[in-house]
């Protein structure tokens, strides 16, 4: 559909926004079309860009006086296709309000606009020896607003919890309207837990236009450790074998040898390109328990027939992290195209799972990286493909749903830490049982009752209303 | 279909609960008013009880709603391991999550909560319902374990939950005296608590024994001194905002860097915002439109 300044919707969002930040180019629509996601089926409408709270209530107004519903979208790095619009709707975009409101170091907390990106907030914080602690690996370009949309977790979320343990309140557009502080920034309010049914929500319940966020000391002393193994076993035993130990380090990240292999050449942090799987551990706090808990855990690998690294100073923590980070960027050497899957599974069950994913991914004929948060299970197989290969999606999303079923399985979930989105919504049923689904559409009509943010996600159709269902059909042929 | 299926427990406790007709579920009724009064043809039913599923290895707990957290605690000690819950005597896992007070020690162990990793209850119509999911990290789909703690069993009542556990730390220490507590949190690294009644503030150590002895020492250097324990906490929970507000009358005592405060006399709290009494509203008559679960319990009224 071409949007024509006549059109009565674009008059109405025209009299809130300025034009220039009221977008209806193919090409930004089409950009925005889209997430980081392999999904490519979306359509957008206008793309507004507001720059304030009531500019926000402004377009909503405008989409609800018009019958469009609402996308929010931060940066588009969702890995879910939580941004990606359906059935061109208005799409509200938070990177202009970007700005960082206030600190107070003192009750460690800090305003911030849902557009701020992850690490200039914590870049900003460390002249007060603060930081956020969810630290996504796309944090150098994903939002505040979308890490709170998707709860976001990151590798030192393992000690200190994913994003919904660090926000404190955030302001919500309603698809009323209305501007409402869910939670409170002091800490705690009563009533309900509002705040904590919001966050993670998908954009499905209105849209942050600020969040008040806890902030973090900066540990005294960090220890990061190195450990290499022979056999993905042994490397997974010694993960388990560390919690068990009742060890909860600030991270435990795991990567396996295509990975390890793939990062030595892209950045060369160091990594033994003949060990099978490394496993970096950070324990982090007072030196005491830092150094008695790094000593164990070296103990705990020698046992498994590790072999240990400790970094000796920042410069080494720093190159062994940037192993970690570049992972994603590594990729791109080897295949045009990769699917990142994203599970968990019980702590105790992930050597077990991993022999599987790597089982699956043989039968399937693909390759498969492993570069994933191991300390709370969470694991993310990386299908690696080139799209131009004819017959291969169907190849890719094979294993993919075997690998979330081998997941479910063992009693694990559909995921840690992408959302569901698009992507998985119409796995829910595997995981949740009408009733259990019926109960989140719920707290969806509750907050939404007509349905009008980001419709068609997370919410298999069935377990909601028709309109939802109509629009939440997903048209043949998008997938990538 | 949900890949979970319940227990024989779970269905029997959901078929006394039925679809009809008020019900509460009773705990230790060591708060039971909180909130407000249950109308009296209200039926009372309990929940089940007991340690469903442990592996110390994992770090999570399925427990009947229905246990002592005495209970749940000793099962957990065993182990070297603790749950973030307040140890109350008597009162009960359900009851501790429905009312959802954190612990004293919130600041440095986290909330309550964030100890709910997944809950089985029973809705209005009767059905039992998964909310959350049994890893320590999940994000599939909307979080409604949130919204269940603290909601005073008015969405659904529970009957069993996972939790997440923690390791009991190697050594532990309260400290008090009569110093700024602003002061010491911005001095401290991690405490798990400090408490103050205007007056005097108590603070709480735990972890390594290296690490609180020279945690300890710093307490000490500004004016602390070794104490067996915490003040008994004053009956009423208010917002620390509701304490600046408000004329002072009785003790209070403020949990620092958590937003709570305990008062001796209940005094008014600023009234919720329209919006957010009109979410209450539309989620109540969402989970149970024909308001029986908990019937006379307020959430936002509870102190
Ligand atoms: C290379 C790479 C690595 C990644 N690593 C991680 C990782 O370690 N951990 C992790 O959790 N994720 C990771 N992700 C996924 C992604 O970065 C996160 O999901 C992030 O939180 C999304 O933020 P965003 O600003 O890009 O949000 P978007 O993609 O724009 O949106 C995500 C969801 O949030 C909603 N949303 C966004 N802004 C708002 C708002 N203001 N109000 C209401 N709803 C809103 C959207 O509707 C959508 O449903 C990774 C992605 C990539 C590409
Ligand atoms: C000595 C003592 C010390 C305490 N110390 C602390 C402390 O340090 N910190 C703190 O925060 N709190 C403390 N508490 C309070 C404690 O958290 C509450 O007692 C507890 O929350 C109530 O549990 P109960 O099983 O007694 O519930 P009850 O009093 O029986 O019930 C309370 C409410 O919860 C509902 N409920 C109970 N079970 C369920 C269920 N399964 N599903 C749905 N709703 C349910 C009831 O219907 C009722 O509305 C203390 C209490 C005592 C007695």
């Amino acid at each position: 559909m071409k949007f024509r300044k006549a059109d009565p919707l674009m008059r109405d969002l025209r009299r809130v926004l300025p034009s220039d930040r009221v977008r209806v180019a193919p090409l930004e629509r089409s950009i925005m079309g889209r997430d980081a996601s392999i999904f490519e089926g979306g359509r957008a409408g206008p793309v507004c860009f507001p720059i304030s709270t009531e500019e926000v209530q402004g377009c909503v107004d405008a989409a609800r006086r018009h019958g469009r519903a609402v996308v929010p979208r931060g940066a588009g790095t969702g890995l879910a296709g939580g941004a990606v619009p359906l059935e061109e709707p208005v799409v509200v975009v938070a990177t202009k309000m970007n700005r960082l409101l206030s600190v107070d170091a003192d009750q460690r907390v800090a305003w911030v606009q849902p557009g701020m990106i992850n690490l200039d907030l914590s870049r900003a914080l460390a002249p007060y020896g603060l930081h956020f602690a969810p630290d996504p690996s796309s944090q150098q370009v994903c939002s505040l607003g979308g890490n709170v949309g998707t709860n976001a977790g990151g590798p030192h979320c393992l000690a200190l919890g994913v994003t919904s343990a660090h926000v404190l309140a955030a302001e919500v557009v309603l698809m009323s309207g209305e501007s409402v502080v869910l939670g409170d920034a002091d800490g705690w309010t009563p009533g309900l837990d509002l705040r904590g049914a919001y966050v993670g929500s998908e954009g499905m319940l209105g849209i942050t236009t600020a969040i008040a966020v806890r902030l973090t000391r900066n540990p005294p002393a960090v220890e990061t450790l190195l450990l290499a193994f022979d056999s993905v076993d042994a490397a997974a035993q010694t993960v388990s074998a560390v919690i068990a130990d009742g060890i909860v380090p600030a991270a435990i990240e795991m990567m396996d040898k295509n990975i390890i292999w793939a990062v030595e050449n892209f950045v060369g942090a160091g990594f033994p390109t003949d060990a099978a799987a490394v496993v970096i551990v950070e324990v982090d706090g007072l030196p005491g328990g830092v150094a008695a808990e790094a000593d164990r855990v070296a103990e705990l690998a020698v046992e498994r027939e590790g072999s240990v690294r400790r970094a000796t100073d920042d410069e080494e923590r720093a190159l062994i992290w940037k192993g970690r980070k570049s992972a994603f960027g590594a990729i791109a050497q080897i295949k045009p195209n990769y699917y990142l899957h994203d599970t968990v599974v019980p702590r105790t069950r992930l050597a077990e799972v991993m022999n599987q994913v790597y089982e699956i991914v043989d039968e399937h004929d693909l390759q498969v990286m492993n570069v994933f948060h191991a300390g709370d299970g969470n694991l993310h197989p990386l299908l690696l493909y080139d799209a131009r290969e004819p017959g291969i999606m169907e190849r890719v999303h094979a294993a993919g749903s075997a690998i979330i079923e081998a997941s479910l399985a063992v009693g694990g979930v559909l995921s840690g830490e992408h959302g569901i989105g698009i992507e998985k919504r119409d796995f829910m049923p595997l995981m949740f049982g009408e009733a259990d689904l019926d109960a989140q559409a719920r707290l969806r009509r509750a907050f939404d009752p007509e349905e009008m943010a980001n419709p068609g996600k997370v919410l298999p159709t069935g377990a909601s209303c028709a309109e939802v269902n109509a629009l939440g059909k997903v048209p043949e042929g998008v997938w990538g | 279909m949900s890949s979970r299926e319940a227990s024989a427990d779970l269905e029997s406790f959901a078929a006394e609960v039925g679809s009809d007709g008020p019900v509460a579920v009773v705990g230790g009724r060591t708060h039971w008013e909180i909130g407000g009064q249950c109308p009296n043809e209200t039926r009372l039913v309990r929940a089940p009880s007991g340690v469903r599923d442990f592996d110390p290895a994992d770090m999570t707990i399925r427990v009947g709603a229905g246990t002592p957290v005495e209970e749940l605690d000793a099962a957990l000690a065993e182990a070297g391991q603790r749950a973030n819950l307040p140890v109350a005597p008597g009162a009960t896992v359900g009851g501790v999550l429905a009312v959802g007070r954190d612990d004293v020690h919130a600041l440095g162990r986290g909330r309550l909560r964030d100890a709910l990793l997944e809950a089985v209850y029973v809705a209005d119509d009767g059905r039992l319902v998964t909310a959350g999911g049994p890893t320590v990290k999940n994000v599939s789909g909307f979080d409604l374990c949130r919204l269940l703690a603290g909601s005073l069993g008015t969405l659904g009542l529970l009957g069993e939950v996972i939790l997440r556990t923690w390791p009991r730390p190697a050594a532990q220490q309260w400290l008090a005296g009569p110093c700024d507590p602003v002061n010491l949190r911005r001095s401290m690294y991690w405490p798990s608590s400090i408490l103050w009644d205007g007056e005097m503030t108590w603070v709480h150590l735990e972890g390594h024994e290296s690490d609180v002895k020279s945690e300890a020492e710093l307490a000490r250097s500004l004016g602390c001194e070794p104490t067996g324990g915490p003040p008994p906490l004053p009956a009423y929970r208010v917002p620390t905002g509701a304490l600046e507000a408000g004329q002072p009358t009785g003790s209070y005592l403020v949990q620092i860097g958590t937003g709570m405060a305990y008062v001796s006399e209940p005094r008014p709290i600023p009234d919720a915002d329209p919006a957010v009494v009109t979410l209450h509203k539309r989620l109540k008559s969402e989970f149970d439109p024909r308001g029986r679960l908990n019937p006379g319990r307020d959430p936002l009224a509870a102190r």
